[in-house]
This record gives C-alpha cells, sequence and structure tokens, in this order.
C-alpha cells in the first residue's frame, strides 16, 4: 500500500525546491529557446525550404521542446536525489516508513510537473515567434508526459549513481545533449546521406523527437508507435533499474 | 517484565571493504528508559544506529522494534522510530516551521500545526520557525535535527552524539531537552563521547567495542559493581605501621607513612562511609590527621578500565 501522505510530502518538497530557484529554472530555458527561435527560426530559418509540408520555425519545435525537456528533466530528477546523498539528509528519506513507490512518485512525479510547466513556457515562448498548431494536442500531453516520466527515472538513477558533481554532469552533457542535437532536432533525417541516415536511426532520441513531432504535424521520420513503444520500453528498463537499487540498497544504504 | 521496546539479536555488519563493524551484537532496550550507547570512536555505535533506522543494511543478525521484525514489518517499525544523526544534515535553505512539517508528512502523518507549533516551543524555537536553517546557530540547528525527529512523535528515538561540538551551556540545555522528552515517555538510546552525559542521563549503560557490546547494565548497579572510592589522609605525624584499629579496612601507608591512602567501596556509598569509620578511628586511636582528600571514581574511570587503550 502506497503512504499517499508520505508521497505529498516529498512532492511539494521537490516543487518548493523548484520555486525557490524559480527565476533561474524557467528565465533560463525561455531564454534559451528564444535564441534558437532567432537563429535557427527567423535567421536561417526564413532561408529554409518547409520540411514535410511545415515551415522550418515550426518544424524546429518539437525538437526544441525535446531538448529542454530532455535535459531539464533528467537534471531536476539527478539533483533532487543527489543533494540529499550529497548534503546527508537522506537520512531523513531511509529512515522513514517509505518506499520504493512513494519515493519514486514523489520525486518523479515532481520532476514530471517541473517539465511540463517548462514545456508550457517553451510552447508559450514559442508562440512569440512561429505560429505552428498541434494536430494532435492529447497525444502531444500524454508523450511529454511519457517522456518526462522515463527521463525523470534516469534522472533518478543518475543522481544515485553519480558520487561527485562531474559525474552528474557528465551523461546530460556528454552524451544526452549531443544526442538530441543529432536526434532531428534541427532537421528530417531523411535529409542525411548515407549511411548517415541508417546510423543515426541508433541514436534512440531521433525516436523520441520524431515521436513528439509526429503528435504536433501527423508525419515524422519514424513510425509513432515504434517511437511510442521505445519510450515505453525505455521507461520501463528505467523503473526495473530503481527497483534494483531500492532492493540492494546500491548506493543508498551502507 | 515488560517486553522489550527494541531486541536486537546477533547482529553482524561486515562493510563491502572488508570491515567487521558489528560483531552478533545481542542487545534489549526496555521502554521508557535512556539508554547510553559508549565507545571509543570506530566502536559501532553509528553502524548500529543505521541498521535500526534503515540507513545501513545488516549482513546478519535479527532486530524487533515493537514486536515487528524489522526486516518484514519495517514500516509499522520505523513509524514509531526517530533518529537525530550526528552531522547537521539538515535542507538549509528551508524554514524551520516547513522542514519540521515536512518530516511529520514524511512519516505519513496529517498536518498537526499545533502538534509542530508545541515541539517548537519546548525547544525554544518557535520564536526562529520562518528562518532559514542555514541562519541558525550550530545548537539551534541541533535542536532542528531534534523537531524533526520529534515530528512524527517516535516512541523510540535514538540520538547519536546530540551534543558533539556544543558547548557546555547548550549541552546542558540539550540535556534538559532529553529529560522533557523522558518524560513524554519516549525511550531514548543516546551515544555519546562525554561520559558526563552518560553519567548524569542515562538509566542503563552499554559499552561497545569493536563491534561487540562487552558490557550492559543499569549505570547504577555498574556503578556500584566497578565504582571504587579513593581517600587521602594526611597525618599530623608519620606512622612506622598501620595502627591495628585499620586492620579491617583496605588502607596503606604512603609517602613515607605521612599519609594514608584508602581505596574501596563499591560505588553505593559504602567507600564514604568506611572513610568515615577510619577518621574516628584515628580518632579515637590518637592518631592526628591534617587534611582528608576523597574522591569517587566516575563511570569515565570505569570506561576507562574497561576499555583500556581504546578508550
Amino acid at each position: 500500500m502506497i503512504a499517499w501522505r508520505s508521497t505529498w510530502s516529498i512532492y511539494t518538497r521537490e516543487l518548493s525546491r523548484f520555486l525557490r530557484t524559480a527565476f533561474q529554472s524557467v528565465l533560463a530555458p525561455v531564454l534559451t529557446t528564444a535564441l534558437y527561435f532567432i537563429v535557427f527560426g527567423a535567421a536561417i530559418g526564413g532561408r529554409m525550404p518547409d520540411l514535410g509540408g511545415v515551415q522550418y520555425g515550426a518544424f524546429i519545435i518539437p525538437g526544441l521542446l525535446m531538448l529542454t525537456l530532455l535535459g531539464e528533466t533528467t537534471s531536476n530528477s539527478s539533483f533532487g536525489i543527489y543533494m540529499p546523498r550529497f548534503t546527508g539528509t537522506i537520512y531523513e528519506l531511509l529512515s522513514a516508513p517509505i518506499g520504493v513507490a512513494e519515493t519514486l512518485i514523489g520525486f518523479v512525479g515532481a520532476a514530471m510537473t517541473k517539465s511540463l510547466i517548462l514545456a508550457a513556457i517553451i510552447l508559450v515562448t514559442a508562440r512569440l515567434f512561429v505560429d505552428y498548431s498541434i494536430a494532435h494536442p492529447f497525444l502531444a500531453v500524454i508523450y511529454i508526459m511519457l517522456v518526462a516520466a522515463a527521463f525523470s527515472l534516469f534522472g533518478f538513477i543518475l543522481g544515485i549513481w553519480a558520487d561527485n558533481f562531474e559525474k552528474l554532469g557528465i551523461i546530460p552533457l556528454l552524451f544526452l545533449t549531443p544526442l538530441t542535437f543529432l536526434g532531428g532536432t534541427f532537421y528530417s533525417i531523411d535529409m542525411l546521406p548515407e549511411p548517415w541516415d541508417t546510423i543515426a536511426l541508433f541514436n534512440p532520441i531521433v525516436y523520441l523527437v520524431s515521436g513528439l513531432r509526429w503528435t504536433f504535424y501527423g508525419s515524422s521520420d519514424v513510425n509513432i508507435w515504434v517511437s511510442f513503444g521505445i519510450t515505453l520500453a525505455f521507461l520501463a528498463v528505467c523503473v526495473g533499474v530503481i527497483a534494483f537499487i531500492f532492493k540492494t540498497g546500491w548506493r543508498l544504504r551502507a | 517484565m515488560t517486553d522489550p521496546i527494541l531486541a536486537i539479536s546477533g547482529l553482524t555488519k561486515v562493510y563491502s571493504s572488508g570491515l567487521k563493524a558489528l560483531d552478533s551484537v545481542d542487545l534489549t532496550i526496555r521502554p521508557g528508559e535512556i539508554f547510553a550507547l559508549l565507545g571509543p570512536n570506530g566502536a559501532g555505535k553509528t553502524t548500529l544506529i543505521g541498521a535500526v533506522c534503515g540507513l545501513v543494511r545488516p549482513s546478519g543478525g535479527t532486530i524487533t522494534a515493537f514486536g515487528h521484525d524489522l526486516a518484514r514489518d519495517w514500516r509499522k517499525a520505523r513509524a514509531r522510530i526517530g533518529l537525530v544523526p550526528q552531522e547537521l544534515a539538515t535542507d538549509m535553505f528551508e524554514p524551520v516551521e516547513r522542514a519540521v512539517a515536512h518530516s511529520r508528512g514524511l512519516f505519513g502523518l496529517a498536518p498537526d500545526p499545533e502538534r509542530i507549533e508545541e515541539i517548537l516551543r519546548s525547544l525554544s524555537l518557535w520564536d526562529k520557525r520562518g528562518e532559514r536553517i542555514m541562519a541558525l546557530s550550530g545548537g539551534m540547528k541541533r535542536r532542528v535535527l531534534i523537531a524533526k525527529a520529534l515530528a512524527h512523535e517516535p516512541d523510540l528515538l535514538f540520538l547519536d552524539e546530540p551534543t558533539a561540538g556544543v558547548d557546555v551551556e547548550l549541552r546542558k540545555g540539550m540535556w534538559a531537552i532529553i529529560d522533557q522528552m523522558r518524560a513524554r515517555g519516549v525511550t531514548i538510546i543516546l551515544t555519546t563521547h562525554y561520559i558526563e552525559e552518560a553519567e548524569e542521563m542515562a538509566d542503563r549503560v552499554g559499552i561497545i567495542r569493536k563491534g561487540k557490546i562487552i558490557m550492559v547494565d543499569d549505570k547504577d548497579a555498574m556503578m556500584a559493581r566497578l565504582g571504587r572510592t579513593e581517600a587521602h589522609i594526611t597525618l599530623a605525624r608519620p606512622l612506622s605501621e598501620l595502627p591495628p584499629v585499620l586492620a579491617a579496612y583496605p588502607v596503606e601507608l604512603e609517602e613515607g607513612g605521612t599519609s594514608l591512602c584508602y581505596r574501596g567501596g563499591d560505588g553505593t556509598g559504602k567507600g564514604k562511609a568506611e572513610v568515615a569509620a577510619i577518621t574516628k578511628a584515628l580518632i579515637g586511636a590518637g592518631i592526628d590527621y591534617t587534611g582528608i582528600d576523597v574522591r569517587e571514581s566516575s563511570l569515565e574511570d570505569i570506561f576507562v578500565s574497561l576499555l583500556g587503550e581504546d578508550a
């Protein structure tokens, strides 16, 4: 049975941490997104042809959304669990009568909420630069939530694995961001010559960007259900790893 | 005899480095008592607390709290256990009242502002309720940790070095707080480096060395069994031999016959009574003296004698 009050306590505390740094948490992605739209949307995008019948400025919105979503969700969640480990306050969590469910729902739920708030802010910001519409808004919200959940879990694992700040930052910086850039954020993989278009299919982020782009414009590089399937599989793997971590106490209990 | 609130049997912890921090520890804690766990650095005190509170995975043995096996019914048991850690580990950016309320919620209890106010007032933190923890003094921060541990109204509270690094005045204030908790019926297990703290507060004392509990006893019984009285009586004129009236007492002549030294008693007052009897006997025998220096051995003396070089 899940102790919902405990879960709520973790959730609200994590959100209050987010609100404490709201200026930085909100302003940074808004500014970054605005810069992307100015450079890629207005300056370069104006000279680019439409892609799949979508204006280039609008085409990059799902990719930019995914870029911010993956980065922020992973870092929010990893910091959420790493900081208590770093400061020692994790003792309270470990000594409380709560298990993996309460911990995950609390931390991951809060990270997801933050990400959804950021996604909404980015979409509003994008609207200031580009005219766009969302073909499948319901599926878009579901897909964003799914990706946010999966990468919150991933960040949680990262926060438990890392034993210093360098490790905490290295995965998002060296893997997540480059893979997202190469994952079709600013282009369709159809535009890549052989063998790069085939190699690109080994990049998991391609499926995420493509999936979100489909919910926006109804067309994408990869079948939407493949994207959903890969996202769900990633989420399941993360849940499995976290269940193992809690069962063995790896890096949590001495 | 009432059921123990905590029963530890054969508890062993071997860290991945191979260090055996706990070696088949057996310990029972009675409801309502203050139990002081004493031992040198690295003896296993914090590991023992960690094993009960869920911070350390035991390698073997069983822990039963409130009749619940901690390996299976850990939720029920942990809900009634509080922990004040040795380190000042708190979210420094959080205001005091919110931090304490969070701890209550974390343990699954409904918000209760009145109860939080009562706890904060009892710890003289009410005036600081809106302040960020980082702005408080070290003593205040430690009180916040106690408040957080009390927020879910535990029946069993672990205080790991509650007065470490705290000045004498604050330490005495902390003792008063522990007294208040005892009055509320909270069972307390404390570890401390300050033996006088255990002497002042504890009902029972356990001594741990190299992961093994080497002695557990009522403090008074331990003092009675191992305590000693030492008295030095400075004589007005030196004696060449002990007078026959003192033959029944454990005394000897020292410093060239100018001083009589008594070493005896059992920590229950017998020593003082014998010293008084000796002085009367000396007067009766016409032997004058110019000074008496009497010293009772403390728990610290007993601790040092038991642990030898490790202490």
